[in-house]
């Protein structure tokens, strides 16, 4: 099973973001959001996002990380340097729309695709047309 | 307790010293940062630094590396913005450096300031000039080697460190940023002064004076 860790400033966000993707998500894909500091505030928490990643690692082969801005990618790779070598190696960060990433990933992860695809098809999301006329 | 040294005592007074200059600069780094980012870093580092002191000072402590290493974990916590994994490592690099060690020398800790300024450019690649903490602490810590390589007293070393500190900082003024918040700015950053490496500068001001310089 492959898990999904969404990353946001605001917890709320995070939370929303997995709200919508688990919608589309089967059983064969976790998504977990962490987001804001441990104060409740606007942010990024790199304990926050190692306990994310712990869980997700405890029942998943691999994990994609999804931040949205700025610190939620420094301290995901922060975190990241908190694991051992063997779990770090299972989780890749994409650089993607964290919605429509999110979204694109976990419809991906639940056909059953490893990781590294996963994580390309998170990243194809810059590309996601909204508008076709 | 001699001159020449860090011992934990020092560096649990380097923590309580950080924590009183950043609150003393919290609405400085805030007008800084609301200038060219997200006008947060004064109330996060402030709101970092005071769980860090919180830690240290609930704490016994038998070597200057667990000291730093509890500064990091907290600050990595606690931050919320890019300044605390960023110092977080820095810290987190150094206390490993200073693992087990009671004291610390001029040339350890140049040592271990430069593992934790490689940390932070591991993480965030900046360059020198990209008008970030990096341009502040680059200076200072070559400063810090050429001291120790040189065999000057520490307080010496401090010295020099922090003038070039101050020095890195100011130059950050005319830079237009290249990583962070403030490169969505472009052009427009140059003109303001880095708050990274205003924080940074005020960060090496706490040591040197927790060590009497």
């Amino acid at each position: 099973m492959i898990g999904i860790l969404v990353v946001c400033h605001s917890f709320k966000a995070a939370d929303g973001i997995v709200e919508i993707a688990s919608q589309m998500a089967g059983e064969k894909v976790r998504v977990v959001g962490v987001g804001g500091n441990e104060e409740g505030g606007l942010g990024t928490s790199t304990a926050n996002i190692y306990e994310g990643l712990d869980k997700l690692l405890m029942e998943c082969d691999g994990v994609v990380v999804i931040p949205d801005l700025g610190s939620a990618v420094l301290s995901t790779k922060a975190a990241l340097d908190f694991l051992p070598e063997d779990q770090k190696s299972k989780v890749v960060i994409a650089d993607a729309p964290v919605l429509e990433g999110t979204v694109l990933a976990s419809v991906e992860a639940s056909t059953g695709s490893p990781v590294e695809k996963v994580r390309q098809v998170a990243e194809s999301a810059h590309l996601l047309k909204k508008l076709t006329n | 307790m001699d001159n020449e040294h860090l011992d934990v005592t020092k560096a649990v007074a380097i923590v309580e010293n950080i924590k009183e200059i950043i609150d003393a600069n919290k609405e400085f780094l805030t007008r800084l940062d609301s200038a060219i980012g997200d006008a947060d870093h004064g109330i996060n580092m402030s709101r970092g630094f005071a769980k860090a002191l919180e830690k240290v000072r609930n704490n016994q402590y038998n070597d200057i590396g667990a000291v730093f290493k509890d500064v990091a974990m907290t600050l990595m916590s606690t931050v919320g913005g890019a300044a605390g994994p960023l110092y977080g490592t820095f810290f987190m690099r150094a206390s490993m450096k200073l693992a087990g060690q009671k004291e610390a020398d001029l040339t350890l800790l140049a040592q271990a300031f430069r593992e934790g300024l490689q940390g932070v450019v591991a993480l965030g690649k900046a360059q020198l000039g990209d008008k970030t903490m990096v341009d502040a602490l680059t200076p200072a810590i070559e400063a810090l080697e050429a001291a120790a390589k040189q065999g000057l007293p520490l307080k010496e070393g401090l010295k020099r460190a922090l003038d070039m500190a101050e020095k890195g900082m100011k130059d950050t003024i005319p830079l237009v940023a290249r990583k962070g918040r403030a490169s969505y700015l472009g052009e427009r950053s140059a003109g303001h002064q880095d708050p990274g490496a205003t924080s940074s500068y005020l960060i090496l001001k706490a040591i040197c004076e927790a060590l009497g310089v």
